[in-house]
């Protein structure tokens, strides 16, 4: 078997040269530069990094609150994405262009202006305060901001499919004297399953990652609202090298795992589709 | 508009009339659609509405004279200096980059194009503190190549090339992702028949190749550089946090912010939520005409076939 089909077009060579060249410079050798240097520590050393009560309270606060927020980002996802394609309402546009915002807005900023609308002086941090509820500065605080920036994943996924599903089939569960509500959990739902898993595992791939919009919004307390990326750059702050680099493999391997999952939603999604 | 291409065309035409007989069995109630609407719209009304207006209105609240003031002062201005150049570095790289794997992936057929696609994708999967601190262990002065470099006298990390690196690895999928499925979609035919007729690879690639995929390269060149210009985590792990020398603008923010010097940090921020809502506008644009063209070419098609 050859390695490429015969072709008439020029250029494959080159444009193949730049693709190979341009990734190993800038993927595949910082890639293994960290693997390496993870493997100059020993097992024992790297076990003791990454399961410290630190690292292990900031895995627990970093999957949780992903978690939780891919959650929320599902389920208000598919509300707005049926909204978007289903209703037709002044500012439907507006909205739609808006869902992006998270994508396009600097995770700094959105850090500062979530701390600014949540901390106990804020808009809504002080509607919050009479009844003792605090955002800033707590593990809910986290939560808002993974939630803000996983909005656009699962409403961009199931949006394409929510347009293209068959209207057949909901006529046809409808004529078959099915309610609204049971057409939607029976002839609905399982159509979308694909993308909104799909969406769901990339919000949360995002969630676990994220640093700059939680930062501000976190208070940073070890072993109460630290993040595992945090954890990272404090260790690189302290010139622990060594320390931020197993963290960093333990995360690598979490996102690798996740690539993966996420490449297996959508090749099952286009099966289902095609 | 609408119902006048449903009326020429006779598949939509059935399809309407099949969805006006059996609409009031395949929609909501009134009551219940106005319910979902309002929770859905509060929904993002809370989220990224609010955010927005409490940048601008903190960015404000003493006045457009300090807002001038914040952004006009020396260091907020080397930083948006700082930020424009590393867009201006990273962006074309990225373009090219992108436009040299499409015509590979997209235009010929090999083994392992679907492994190849996925490791382009492989920096949006890592958090971007990790991404900076890869770039800080090859060319860190406890890096790979950091000896090598201090004996040269070269400084990357806590320099301008760092943050470029950073930002490059950061946004390198944005273009190729966008072209990658849109060429393979658009065959290759139009540029067989190009070299046949006897034009050189360059000019089919420029003639043929490129109008076809201009709407889509515009689009990830700007979602490119709109992340470029955004970028905070990896490159603030990269940067050093020199003021007026390796600041960008998205690490400004973050300095004045930590300082109390909180109006100042919302109006850099606001300069920032500008640019977002530009890049919202110009991609929305895109889409728009990108969708036209669609129909259009569809429309042409239908015409050829009946």
């Amino acid at each position: 078997m050859r390695f490429r089909e015969h072709s008439v077009l020029p250029g494959f060579g080159l444009a193949m040269g730049v693709t190979l060249a341009y990734l190993g410079l800038l993927v595949a050798l910082p890639l293994s530069a960290t693997l390496l240097r993870a493997s100059t520590m020993s097992w024992a050393e790297f076990w003791r990094t990454v399961s410290s009560p630190r690292a292990v309270a900031s895995y627990r606060l970093s999957f949780g609150l992903s978690l939780a927020a891919a959650l929320i980002n599902a389920i208000f996802g598919l509300l707005v994405a049926w909204v978007l394609v289903r209703y037709r309402f002044p500012g439907r546009r507006l909205a739609d262009a808006l869902v992006d915002l998270p994508f396009a807005l600097p995770t700094s900023v959105a850090g500062i202006a979530l701390t600014g609308l949540y901390s106990p002086t804020g808009w809504i941090g002080r509607l919050l305060e009479p009844a003792g509820v605090r955002i800033a500065f707590t593990p809910l605080g986290v939560l808002v901001a993974l939630v803000f920036i996983g909005i656009p994943f699962t409403v961009r996924m199931l949006q394409p499919v929510l347009a293209d599903l068959d209207p057949e089939i909901e006529e046809a569960a409808a004529a078959l004297g099915a309610g609204r509500w049971m057409t939607f959990w029976g002839a609905i739902l399982p159509g979308l399953w694909p993308a909104l898993l799909t969406g769901f595992a990339l919000a949360f791939a995002r969630a676990v990652g994220e640093y700059g919009s939680v930062v501000f919004i976190s208070g940073n307390m070890p072993m109460k609202t630290e993040i595992t990326p945090l954890l990272i750059v404090t260790k690189l702050e302290q010139y622990d090298y060594a320390g931020a680099t197993a963290l960093a493999v333990a995360m690598l391997a979490i996102s690798f795992v996740l690539l993966f999952l996420i490449n297996l939603l959508q090749w099952w999604g286009r099966r289902r589709h095609a | 508009m609408l119902e006048k291409t449903a009326s020429t065309k006779g598949t939509t035409d059935r399809r309407a009339a099949n969805r006006g007989i059996a609409a009031a069995a395949v929609t909501e109630p009134r009551w219940v659609q106005a319910v979902l609407i309002s929770t859905a719209m509060s929904f993002l009304g809370l989220f990224l509405v609010l955010p927005l207006v409490v940048v601008f209105s903190g960015a404000l609240r003493e006045g457009v004279r300090s807002y001038m003031q914040a952004i006009t002062d020396p260091v907020a201005r080397a930083a948006i200096r700082l930020t424009l150049t590393v867009a201006a570095v990273a962006v074309p790289l990225n373009v090219a980059f992108g436009l040299a794997a499409a015509w590979a992936i997209g235009k010929f057929r090999f083994h392992g194009r679907e492994v190849l696609t996925t490791l382009i994708e492989v920096p949006f999967s890592v958090s971007p503190v990790v991404a900076g601190l890869m770039y800080v262990l090859v060319f860190g002065r406890q890096g790979w190549l950091g000896g090598w470099l201090e004996a040269h006298g070269l400084r990357i990390i806590f320099a301008t090339p760092g943050i470029i690196l950073a930002t490059i690895f950061v946004t390198l999928p944005f273009v190729a992702r966008e072209l990658i499925p849109l060429m393979r979609e658009q065959g290759t035919e139009e540029e067989e028949a190009a070299i046949t007729l006897g034009a050189d690879g360059w000019t089919t690639f420029r003639r043929v190749t490129l109008p076809n995929i201009r709407w889509g390269l515009l689009y990830g060149a700007v979602l490119c550089a709109a992340r470029a210009m955004g970028e905070f985590g990896a490159v603030s792990v990269v940067s050093g946090h020199i003021r007026g020398v390796t600041n960008t603008m998205t690490l400004h923010v973050e300095i004045l912010y930590n300082e109390y010097q909180g109006t100042a940090a919302f109006a850099v921020a606001s300069l920032l939520s500008l640019l977002a809502l530009l890049t919202l506008a110009a991609k929305s644009v895109i889409e728009w005409r990108t969708a036209r063209a669609d129909d259009r070419s569809a429309e042409a098609q239908g015409k050829e076939e009946a």
